[in-house]
């Protein structure tokens, strides 16, 4: 509609928004507005997906065809690969990188980072963050620590090692694996880097959620995706800490001296002085974050789906305050869960018990999630964007996913399948996949916010349903690896012949990995070219209801000129009736947030 | 040529995708020119939705069908019975729920897909409803948690009823060891500050302990069928995990600390050799060992079914490598091979 009328908005945009000159370097390097730290946490995070996916195409490439030379091994990873057989040093190193890049770096930055700068300002009605210096900070300190994640993949003896959760002793000490020299203290370095970035940008959340909402935004207003992205906020400073505390205690063990992790440890032919330390409290301390982590990456794709799948749908979200219950619940117990990664870890069982009590508790508010989301589509108009078909996507990996869970939550099911690839494919489809869904939803959704352009649409529809695809092709099958008893992190499985029959299902896997990896360069070929070719956008391209699509296509530093619009309603009066049958604006199925009440109306509490 | 076939599929697929994405392209330039979904998109892709759905029942029934057979066969033990049933029950209410709930999700995208013109129905909310699939999870979940929670209490409980067999298995940097308490059934106190390699003290067993003087160590575990075995983990370097899949046994290997499992062997490896699952599973396994061996590939031996103990806590390098031979056996099987080991202090005295 008003889409060409933009061509002047940019001389006219300095006498509102901002007063200040910007030169290149405040605006696209070190800049406060959190729309542009959107961007550049969205460009870092993709930057580090495609080294944590490619990474784990390797490791894919390796148990499909153990023991084969591949030239690309050879070309990647240079020494640790001779004559292109992968080393089984860097195999691990591999699995752990890839692991933290995805956990971390992806799907916390990338995803939580991303959409929360994005639109908590926009969605509320603000200016910008409580301090955009703050979150320009936090973006830097991000930055850094991918940087040095990166570097430390470089170092003499590799890279860490010791799996994602690096476990001491395994971790701490040099002598144990290569990875636990340089490689883990850049690892640790790294992230305590990153969880002080990520406290400053949750603190900035959580403030400017709770003051700069504009007039009439009450909390009950709020739209899902913010509800999310508060509570992701609220759990990632109480559970980070955590994290931190412990990466230090590490520190100090491995540097030190100190014995906090360690105790009677005879290694290399010689006994070790550290004494009285337990490797079991460093699993309570990372699990602690471990877990609620599962929840922070998930969640914004939660809230994210809501937000694209009511718009889509053009119906309001189902059940919104039990929406809102749900994040609420899954956020608390999100926090007292976290031993149920430790039933045979040599805890007293009786802790187990409990935390059997509360996985398993968990489970209802996440089917109530589930169930909102269906009946959401039931009787709509659904608008099949690919964003669209992203959020359907993640109801039906996080059902698939989710599901596992009660097998794995379950102690005494545990004992045989924890640790195997059964675990696996379980965190990939209910985290992984689910939460990488929920990104591409997002960038699909909110694209045109972003760069003021479109994506392509048809590529997005290749990219989905081959990764759709795929993603059940790699992850289904890998259940009977695992119940067939096969360990995770193992470098081959050629040592026991029980395994000899599963190479089949391996190669299969791999396949599947290595075709969903190609779908991904459609997305990136979509992303790139759209960015500076694609058809420009109109304000409001999805008939939205939320705030954002109020605001100018043109980007300012302050979002709207003149005054910030006023809120007089829910975000989810999609094809609302007045009592005479007709829309509540004629001819629009849709009434965005900041139009007052039809006389005629309804008001639903909200 | 698995790798030539897997390159030709991936160049094929890449074919495909582009193709694909050809006509996408071509099939847009007649219609407008708009990046939002169309009628046409909602079509297409409501039908593919439902294609979808066929899709997962289907790699669903594929899976289980080519793959049940590679699943473990049936317990070897007696809390591994119950924790067969439980699984069972368990994944029978997980395959209910994941079939309706993806078929309504599906069925709904394929029912609803957008049309221009048509109007949705403007639903917000229904207490009822909501109420009714809180409390059926609610229920279920009840169920299983008491069920699983009684069976956790009964294999946890490792008491010293019935006279089970003391068995210490020690774990490092990357093999395992088993350690009997001998003719007293009782462990000699060790630590690895006592260690003595040089002496073959590799367990650091304390010598001045009487205990110690009649421990068996030794590099395969047999056990004795139907008498129950508490066993107590060891570690001496980083963390390892005694994983005895046949057995649905499982514990972590903690340096400092001394963690414990307890189970009773029900079936020798004699009788498991017979299971018609174990057979089959042999034959398809040696027929891949026997194409390995004609194409004078390494790894090509054939191969009898045994139990086995595997590392399952990442540990290092060769943690893909650390395992032990499992024998379960007869009492009397049982007791002349304890007779024909060597103990602790004969193996002190002959290092002297
Ligand atoms: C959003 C996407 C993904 C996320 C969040 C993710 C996350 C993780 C994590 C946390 C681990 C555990 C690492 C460890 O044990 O130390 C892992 C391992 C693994 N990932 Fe991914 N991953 C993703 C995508 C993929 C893809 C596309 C594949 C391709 C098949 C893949 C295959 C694997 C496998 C096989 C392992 C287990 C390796 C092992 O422990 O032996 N992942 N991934
Ligand atoms: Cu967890
Ligand atoms: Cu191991």
């Amino acid at each position: 509609m008003s889409a060409t009328a933009h061509a002047h908005v940019d001389d006219h945009a300095h006498d509102h928004g901002h007063h200040h000159k910007e030169t290149f370097v405040t605006k696209y390097i070190f800049s406060q507005d959190h729309k542009m730290i959107s961007k550049q946490y969205l460009i870092t995070g993709l930057i580090m997906g495609i080294i944590g996916i490619a990474m784990s195409l390797l490791f894919r490439m390796q148990l499909a065809w153990p023991g084969e030379s591949f030239p690309i091994f050879e070309a990647l990873l240079g020494k640790w690969a001779p004559d292109g057989v992968m080393d089984a040093d860097i195999y691990l190193a591999l699995v752990t990188i890839h692991g933290t890049i995805m956990v971390f770096f992806v799907l916390t930055a990338g995803l939580s980072g991303t959409f929360s700068n994005l639109l908590i300002p926009l969605q509320i009605g603000a200016r910008d963050m409580a301090s955009g210096f703050l979150n320009m900070l936090s973006y830097w300190m991000f930055f850094t620590s991918s940087v040095i994640m990166v570097i430390s993949l470089f170092v003499e003896a590799g890279p860490a090692a010791a799996g994602w959760t690096i476990y001491p002793p395994l971790s701490a000490l040099p002598m144990a694996q290569p990875g636990s020299g340089m490689g883990m203290t850049l690892w640790l370095v790294s992230m305590a880097i990153f969880i002080a970035s990520s406290l400053l940008g949750s603190l900035n959340y959580i403030v400017t959620v709770i003051n700069l909402r504009t007039k009439g935004m009450s909390m009950t207003r709020l739209p899902l995706t913010i509800w999310a992205f508060f509570v992701t906020a609220i759990i990632g400073v109480i559970s980070f800490p955590v994290l931190l505390s412990a990466a230090l205690l590490l520190i100090m063990d491995r540097s030190f001296g100190t014995s906090f992790f360690l105790s009677d440890i005879f290694i290399q032919g010689e006994v070790l002085h550290y004494q009285g330390g337990s490797p079991v409290l460093y699993e309570h301390l990372f699990w602690f974050l471990g877990h609620p982590e599962v929840y922070i990456v998930l969640l914004p794709a939660l809230g994210i789906t809501s937000e694209v799948m009511s718009t889509n749908a053009r119906k309001p979200i189902f059940g919104y305050r039990a929406m809102v219950a749900s994040i609420l619940a899954i956020a608390f117990l999100s926090t007292i869960v976290w031993g149920h990664h430790m039933f045979i870890s040599g805890m007293n069982p009786f802790l187990g018990s409990v935390f059997t009590f509360t996985t398993l508790l968990i489970a209802i508010p996440s089917a109530v999630k589930a169930f909102n989301y269906i009946t959401t589509l039931w009787k709509g108009n659904l608008q099949l964007n690919p964003a669209m078909l992203f959020s359907i996507g993640l109801v039906s990996t996080f059902i698939t996913g989710g599901l596992t869970g009660i097998i794995l939550g379950d102690s005494t099911l545990d004992i045989n399948v924890h640790d195997t690839y059964f675990v696996v494919a379980h965190f990939h489809l209910v985290m992984g996949i689910s939460a990488l869904y929920g990104l591409f939803a997002g960038v699909y959704h909110w694209f045109p916010k972003m760069f003021k352009r479109m994506m392509n649409k048809n590529l997005g529809y290749v990219h989905f349903w081959v990764t759709a695809v795929c993603a059940y092709g790699v992850f289904f099958p890998m259940h009977f690896v695992g119940m067939a008893g096969v360990p995770r992190r193992y470098y081959q499985n050629t040592a026991f012949p029980m395994f000899d029959e599963l190479t089949d299902v391996n190669v299969l896997i791999t396949v599947f990995a290595l075709i969903a990896g190609a779908a991904q360069l459609v997305f990136l070929y979509n992303f790139v070219h759209s960015m500076f070719y694609g058809k420009p956008t109109v304000q409001n391209p999805w008939n939205s209801n939320t705030l954002e699509w109020t605001a100018p296509i043109e980007h300012f530093h302050g979002n709207w000129e003149g005054e910030i619009p006023h809120v007089h309603r829910w975000a989810y009066d999609y094809s609302k009736t007045l009592p005479n049958g007709e829309y509540v604006i004629k001819g629009q199925d849709f009434v965005p947030q900041n139009v007052p009440l039809h006389k005629d109306e309804e008001e639903l509490n909200h | 040529m698995t790798t030539l076939l897997t390159i030709l599929v991936l160049i094929l697929v890449a074919i495909a995708i582009w193709q694909m994405t050809k006509i996408f392209e071509l099939s847009q330039i007649k219609a407008e020119n708009s990046q939002v979904a169309s009628d046409k998109d909602n079509k297409y892709n409501g039908y593919l939705m439902f294609a979808f759905l066929i899709f997962i029942y289907g790699i669903t029934i594929f899976s289980f069908w080519k793959y049940t057979k590679v699943l473990l066969p049936e317990a070897a033990s007696e809390h591994g019975q119950s924790y067969d049933s439980l699984m069972l029950w368990s994944f029978v209410i997980i395959f209910f729920v994941q079939t309706v709930t993806q078929a309504l999700l599906h069925y709904f995208s394929y029912k609803y897909k957008g049309e221009k013109g048509k109007k949705a129905l403007f639903y917000a909310d229904n207490d009822r409803l909501e109420f009714i699939w809180t409390i059926i999870p609610v229920f279920v979940l009840a169920g299983l948690i008491l069920w699983g929670l009684y069976t956790w209490t009964n294999i946890m409980d490792v008491n010293d009823e019935d006279d089970p067999l003391i068995v210490e298995l020690y774990a490092q940097q990357f093999n395992w060891t088993a350690r009997y308490g001998g003719a007293d059934n009782v462990l000699g106190g060790a630590n690895v500050r006592m260690i003595d390699i040089d002496r073959a003290n590799v367990l650091g067993l304390d010598e001045s302990d009487p205990y110690s003087n009649d421990d068996v160590i030794v590099k395969e575990l047999h056990l004795p069928v139907g008498r129950k075995v508490n066993f107590r983990f060891r570690s001496q370097d980083v963390l390892h995990s005694a994983y005895m899949p046949h057995f649905r046994a499982q514990m972590n290997c903690v340096p400092g600390m001394i963690t414990e499992f307890s189970f009773t062997p029900t079936i020798t490896t004699e009788e498991m050799r017979l299971n018609p699952d174990v057979i089959d599973k042999v034959k398809r396994t040696n027929a891949i060992r026997a194409e390995r061996a004609a194409s004078g590939e390494p790894n090509s031996d054939p191969w009898e079914f045994d139990y086995i103990l595997l590392c399952n806590k990442i540990c290092g390098k060769s943690h893909y490598n650390m395992q032990m031979k499992i024998i379960v056996e007869s009492e009397e099987e049982y007791n002349a091979w304890m007779e024909s080991q060597q103990t602790f202090s004969q193996l002190m005295a002959s290092m002297n």
